[in-house]
């Protein structure tokens, strides 16, 4: 991108208004999140800058928000219930998508283009449709209002994720390593542990933190099927922003955006892993 | 084993003496039932799990049961009558029959109810009369007329033959504006009533402006991240992963605060002194607010895979059309630009399809302007008034609407030129 020594001076010109442009949009992307950080340690129960807290004075700073939060029985069981929901619908979604890219990935799985349109349907159908579906699905059996009705649903939300990128690290995975291990006498549940599973961990791990992810934040189909007794925090949240709008929910918010930064690190180390074993390291 | 003619692999045998064909046919048949079976918890749980639901509801948005199966009798003496004036003496027989059995079943609520939704008043008439349905002698029709006149309206009798159908479009009808009439004829709603075509076409063309806007920041953006040393472009990937990871509830709590009228933007204004303080601006719960806040949402999905497609054009191609005599525009529009095709579609269907069934960020900071279809559906499943067979219609239709794009995007582009980042 560096401008040659022989430029015209339209070119100058336009290097440096599409520099400021993609720091304008870069800006953009950015400035929402930092913004509530500050704003969740704000004296006063407003969503904006005080006097204060622009002379830094430290008056206009406390923790009440986060104490807000952390001593409300209401908030605290709304946490623990959506780390239930998201660990369990991980675990199992991991499990099946695991299995089902395993199968997928072998060279003799019939109908592979169809059955794999349909694992990857519930990416593309609209949220909004299958809260809709689920929601009477689950009163007609009488099961709405359970956790294990809102397992399941994000289970069906996470395994697409977990299928799409154990496939793709199953891609780069060479057969012969199968054969070889065979010839050397390991039967096929040794050569799957000591063989197929360390190698594509990593995709495995990936997707398992896509799934979390997903279940940590859906709110459309929680929305729908859950009761006061599973109300998770995302829940809680939509209608706080609803309702009362507090600067609680900002302390939330920046909690989760660290929850959010410690899973794209993990991510990030996972893929550098990735590529310094396959001998493309980055820059 | 190449090298063999399917002759002499006829003639081949393994050592148990099966011909070879026949051995590798059958090994091959077990590998494809060992895949399939890994395949299978997975497939057989959506099925139960997703699949099942969702063409569940698409049977209850055409379902109309109640006359057919709390009124039987009624339902089938209808058949024959064409539907003009009031019945005849079967008819009314048969729906004291029918009366009689709903108050003993307690069923006759539910098709009274069922029926007061198409006909205001019709709900106190039917259980009035059913009150005394098992004391009527025949002649019924006489019976009927002397406990309330309003049983010679034709209107009533013409909406319970219509709703006598186990399967209805009015479900459809009512989502398209549409309704039908007590004769069976088919009318627009009246206008005050026709709120979902309005809202379909709000919420595509609002998709549309929201994808566009998407391609308008993502391009120079995911070009830049493309073009920069990756010491510098993995720092800068940082600021479209870490939103792209971030809560959209976080997300849209951040652009509420910051829009609001007493927000971050407003006070920036009017301390510079840009606007006066009872000038601030309604920038949120209104169109703007969702526009804004979904195109930061979607606007990660539209940079990755821009990026990763820009990432693998060789910067020579640019190069080599200058050299050829090409203006820099010339050469960006006839060379880079169709290379990066595969990722912008990639990134327009990604973005397109969340658009348009979106629910939340509209619902928090839509207003009454920026609102979406699914906005509707929630509605509809919703507190007392609600009405799951039109939420069940108005989703299948944007179901529909998003399949159709799906496979129009697949026939045009291909599902497999997608790239992901």
């Amino acid at each position: 991108m560096a401008l040659p020594p022989y430029a015209s001076t339209l070119e100058r010109v336009w290097h440096y208004a599409y520099h400021v442009i993609c720091a304008l949009i870069f800006l953009f992307l950015i400035f929402p999140i930092l913004v509530i950080l500050p704003l969740s340690f704000n004296a006063e129960p407003y969503f904006t800058f005080t006097t204060e807290m622009l002379q830094f004075d430290p008056a206009g700073y406390s923790l009440r928000w986060y104490d807000d939060l952390l001593s409300s029985e209401e908030w605290l069981r709304a946490i623990r219930n959506s780390f239930i929901i998201s660990i369990a619908s991980t675990v199992i979604a991991t499990t099946l998508g695991t299995l089902a890219a395993l199968g997928l990935s072998r060279r003799h799985m019939p109908a592979r283009g169809f059955i794999t349109a349909l694992l990857i349907s519930p990416m593309i159908v609209p949220l909004i449709i299958t809260a809709a579906a689920l929601f009477s699905f689950y009163a007609r059996i009488e099961l709405s209002q359970t956790f294990f009705s809102i397992i399941m649903a994000h289970v069906v939300l996470g395994t697409p994720f977990v299928v799409i990128t154990v496939t793709a690290a199953l891609a780069s995975f060479d057969e012969q390593l199968i054969r070889a291990s065979s010839s050397l006498g390991a039967n096929q549940t040794t050569t799957f542990f000591r063989v197929i599973l360390p190698l594509v961990l990593p995709g495995v791990i990936s997707g398992a933190l896509f799934a979390f992810v997903t279940s940590l934040d859906e709110v459309v189909v929680v929305l729908f099927l859950a009761g006061p007794e599973q109300t998770p925090i995302t829940v809680r949240m939509f209608s706080g922003l609803r309702e009362e709008i507090s600067p609680t929910i900002l302390a939330l918010a920046t909690i989760l955006v660290g929850i959010s930064i410690a899973l794209l690190t993990t991510l990030e180390m996972i893929r550098r892993r990735g590529e310094r074993l396959r001998g493309l390291s980055p820059g | 084993m190449q090298d063999a003619t399917p002759a002499q692999l006829e003639t081949l045998k393994t050592a148990d003496g099966t011909p070879l064909k026949d051995s590798i046919r059958k090994s091959e048949r077990r590998a494809r039932i060992r895949a399939f079976l890994l395949v299978l918890p997975l497939l057989a749980f959506l099925v139960i799990t997703f699949i099942v639901p969702i063409m569940a509801m698409m049977g209850r948005s055409v379902y109309n049961p109640e006359v057919v199966n709390y009124l039987p009798n009624t339902a089938e003496a209808l058949q024959e009558w064409e539907g003009e004036g009031v019945p005849g003496e079967d008819v009314f027989a048969a729906l004291a029959k029918d009366m009689v059995q709903g108050r003993e079943d307690r069923t006759i609520g539910r098709v009274a109810a069922r029926i007061n939704r198409e006909l205001p008043g019709a709900r106190s008439l039917m259980l009035g009369t059913a009150r005394d349905a098992d004391e009527m002698q025949p002649p019924y029709k006489e019976a009927f007329i002397a406990e309330d006149d309003r049983w010679t309206n034709p209107e009533f009798w013409g909406i319970l033959k219509r709703e006598s159908r186990l399967i209805t479009p009015s479900y459809y009808l009512l989502a398209l504006d549409y309704e039908y009439t007590p004769q069976g004829n088919i009318e627009p709603r009246p206008e005050i009533y026709q709120v979902y075509t309005d809202l379909f076409i709000r919420t595509a063309w609002m998709s549309v402006l929201i994808t566009v806007l998407c391609i308008l920041l993502a391009y120079p953006v995911s070009y830049l991240l493309a073009t920069l040393p990756l010491r510098y472009s993995n720092l800068l990937m940082i600021l479209v992963l870490l939103p792209f990871w971030t809560s959209l509830l976080v997300r849209t709590s951040a652009w509420i605060v910051l829009l609001q009228q007493e927000g971050v933007i407003n006070d920036l204004l009017v301390g510079a002194g840009f606007i006066s303080d009872d000038g601030r601006l309604r920038m949120i719960y209104n169109q703007t607010g969702t526009i804004v806040a979904m195109t930061h949402i979607l606007l990660p999905f539209m940079i990755l895979p821009l990026y990763s497609v820009m990432k693998t054009i060789n910067p020579s191609y640019l190069r080599a059309a200058r050299s050829l005599g090409a203006t820099p525009l010339v050469a960006w529009f006839r060379v880079y630009f169709p290379l990066t095709l595969p990722g912008l579609a990639a990134g327009v269907m990604l973005v397109f399809i969340l658009a348009i069934g979106y629910y939340i960020t509209p619902a928090l900071v839509g207003g009454e302007t920026g609102i979406f279809i699914s906005n509707m559906i929630a509605s509809n499943m919703q507190g007392s008034t609600a009405q799951l067979r039109l939420a069940a219609a108005l989703a299948t239709i944007l179901l529909v609407l998003v399949m159709l794009f799906y496979w129009l995007f697949n026939k045009l582009v291909g599902v497999e030129r997608l790239k992901f980042g």
